[in-house]
């Protein structure tokens, strides 16, 4: 890193030299690493704070084509009380939709505090002229996002164009004004944990807020170890540059247990600094009903069922 | 030197059989890593079976729950054909059960024999029902209105099972046979003193087209896993018929909480050899009624 940070993306040579200039990611030991810190076990109280920390992390998301506003409407109140039945639930971080639920989702969620997410930019396939995504950015901000979710444009990445990546970034960054931006990088399709390095890199140097795994549209979606890769990415970030940047899994996560794998992966790699809705997210739709069944396992001692929680 | 080589050839090295629990089709350890010694109605060693924990009672239920869509969608002649093929791999290995109900009850091999057979004949009689249980259950009800209506008798869903400690082959199929032939699915907690020969049972289903998780079974304490089902909210129902008094109440008053049919022991003592009637089937069915406009 003999280029300062600042002035990497002045020129495709100098930001092709930076991310080409990252340590190669140790694949094995890459993999290693994730499976030795996902056997942790975690029980009774720790158990119960993880879970209840995993639901304030959860990014409930819906993003199919049949979406109605009713079906959002019913995503925003679980997202606000995600047990009926039981007050002391924390509510989810935010709700995760297309830009032109944006308003449906802010109206139902008005006075709560859960944030309203929009995934833009030509998601999922991110196949389209910047234009069309600067101006899909900005529909949703008008619309009341909080957060934006873009997708990078994988093929122009893949074929080594990294200052187009660079700009687009920065451009949606520019169209978000005071929403965060998070930077999806569909790391199933980037073929390498070395291009997950750089890739993450690239965001953050292009100014991401948080860098996601995936759109949930592709398989495989997060892994641990593609998570791994971007918590280190984040945490030396913060010390090469003083700025601090979330990471989202998103996609495959379905059981408390993986749940609490990504936290046990969080607090040993970033730190428990990121244990904190404000920095951690999960992409998840299904993985939240799951967090409720274990709970009242643990609050009632017996196990629970699938047909007393509500279905998204 | 020659001499003691060739007198251990001659003695060959017992093959010791690991049985194991059989769940979604599988044959997994016990999650716990437990097992307890089996041993004949004569106190001799006959086996290490694997004990059973609550978290693989969970996961038999887990398995259970996701075969009942497609054993409960399966037309009533399929689950009867494939019950018919149960019995016929049953009887490909007679003498081995013969063999094990021996061990386990300590009957004579002609007694024994019987029972086998008997269990074999049962499991042919449920099999016919499975497309005519519909005929006395269901009914077209007369109504006041211009529609017609029409009851039939449903599955209630995943059932958990805890099987008569006596009559460990017998009596086994004649809990199991009731339950799924009318498409439910069921987690079956075996004789916790005469487990094998429902390992062996087991590997029968396993190899007969019932789709796995349909039947799943689990050795060890009844008084250790029976209570867990009971309070499972995920499981429909319950039959008690092996559990004790005391356990019976136990398991009951879990059950109340997601208003489980619960099947209580029977008053006396079952001679499973007698024509078993219609009454463990209809334990687990529920009526659907349909109104259906007539003449539109």
């Amino acid at each position: 890193m003999t280029t300062p940070l600042a002035e990497v993306a002045s020129s495709a040579s100098t930001l092709r030299a930076f991310l080409h200039g990252l340590p190669g990611v140790d694949r094995v030991g890459a993999d290693a690493r994730a499976a030795m810190l996902a056997t942790r076990s975690i029980k009774t109280t720790a158990k119960k704070q993880a879970i209840d920390l995993a639901i304030s992390m959860v990014d409930l998301t819906t993003l199919e084509g049949a979406d109605t506003p009713g079906k959002v409407r019913a995503m925003c109140a679980k997202a606000m009380q995600p047990d009926p039945m039981d007050p002391s639930v924390p509510a989810v971080a935010a709700v995760c939709v297309y830009p032109d639920l944006v308003a449906t989702a802010v109206q139902a969620l008005a006075g709560s505090g859960v944030k309203v997410a929009s995934v833009a930019t030509a998601f999922p396939s991110g196949r389209s002229s910047l234009e069309v995504k600067v101006t899909e950015t900005a529909l949703a901000v008008a619309a009341g996002a909080a957060e934006i979710d873009m997708v990078i444009d994988r093929g122009a990445f893949l074929a080594g164009d990294h200052v187009k990546v660079f700009e687009e970034i920065a451009a949606v960054k520019a169209a978000c004004g005071q929403s965060h931006l998070k930077v999806i990088l569909e790391t199933g399709e980037l073929a390498t944990y070395d291009n997950v390095r750089r890739a993450s890199w690239l965001a953050m140097i292009a100014g991401a807020d948080f860098i996601k795994t995936s759109t949930g549209k592709v398989s495989p979606a997060a892994t641990l170890p593609v998570t791994l890769i971007m918590l280190e990415a984040v945490r030396d970030f913060l010390s090469a540059t003083g700025r601090k940047v979330g990471v989202k899994p998103a996609g495959g996560i379905r059981t408390t247990k993986d749940a609490i794998k990504y936290l046990v992966l969080v607090n040993e790699t970033a730190g428990p600094d990121w244990l904190d809705p404000d920095w951690f997210r999960l992409g998840a739709s299904s993985l939240l009903n799951d967090l409720l069944m274990q709970r009242q396992k643990m609050a009632t001692g017996r196990y629970a069922g699938p047909d007393y929680f509500t279905l998204d | 030197m020659s001499e003691r080589v060739a007198a251990q050839a001659m003695e060959r090295l017992a093959v010791r059989k690991t049985y194991k629990l059989f769940i979604g089709g599988a044959f997994p350890r016990s999650e716990s890593g437990r097992s307890y010694v089996v041993t004949s109605s004569k106190g001799e060693f006959l086996a290490n079976a694997s004990k059973a924990s609550r978290k693989d009672a969970r996961d038999a239920v887990s398995a259970a729950r996701k075969a009942f869509p497609g054993w409960s969608g399966a037309t009533a002649y399929n689950r009867g054909q494939i019950l018919y093929r149960v019995a016929e791999m049953l009887e490909g290995r007679r003498a081995q059960f013969v063999a094990e109900v021996v061990d386990a009850d300590g009957v004579s091999a002609k007694k024994a024999a019987e029972l086998v057979d008997a269990a074999v004949d049962r499991l042919v009689w449920y099999a016919g029902w499975s497309d005519k249980i519909g005929a006395i259950q269901g009914s077209a009800n007369p109504v006041a209105g211009p529609y017609f209506n029409l009851s039939s008798p449903e599955p209630t869903g995943v059932v958990a099972v805890v099987a008569p400690p006596m009559g460990p082959l017998l009596g086994l199929v004649s809990v199991i046979a009731p339950v799924i032939v009318t498409g439910n699915t069921c987690v079956v907690v075996a004789s916790e003193r005469a487990p094998l020969p429902s390992i062996t049972l087991a590997e029968v289903l396993a190899t007969s087209d019932l789709p796995g998780g349909v039947v799943n079974i689990l050795t060890g304490s009844a008084a250790e896993i029976a209570p867990w089902l009971a309070g499972h909210m995920d499981v429909n129902a319950i039959d008690l018929t092996g559990a004790d008094a005391e356990l019976a109440v136990t398991c009951e008053e879990l059950a109340a909480e997601n208003l489980k049919r619960v099947l209580r022991p029977p008053a006396a003592k079952v001679d499973w050899l007698a024509d078993p009637g219609t009454g463990r089937m209809t334990a687990f069915l529920e009526t659907k009624t349909v109104w259906h406009p007539i003449g539109t």
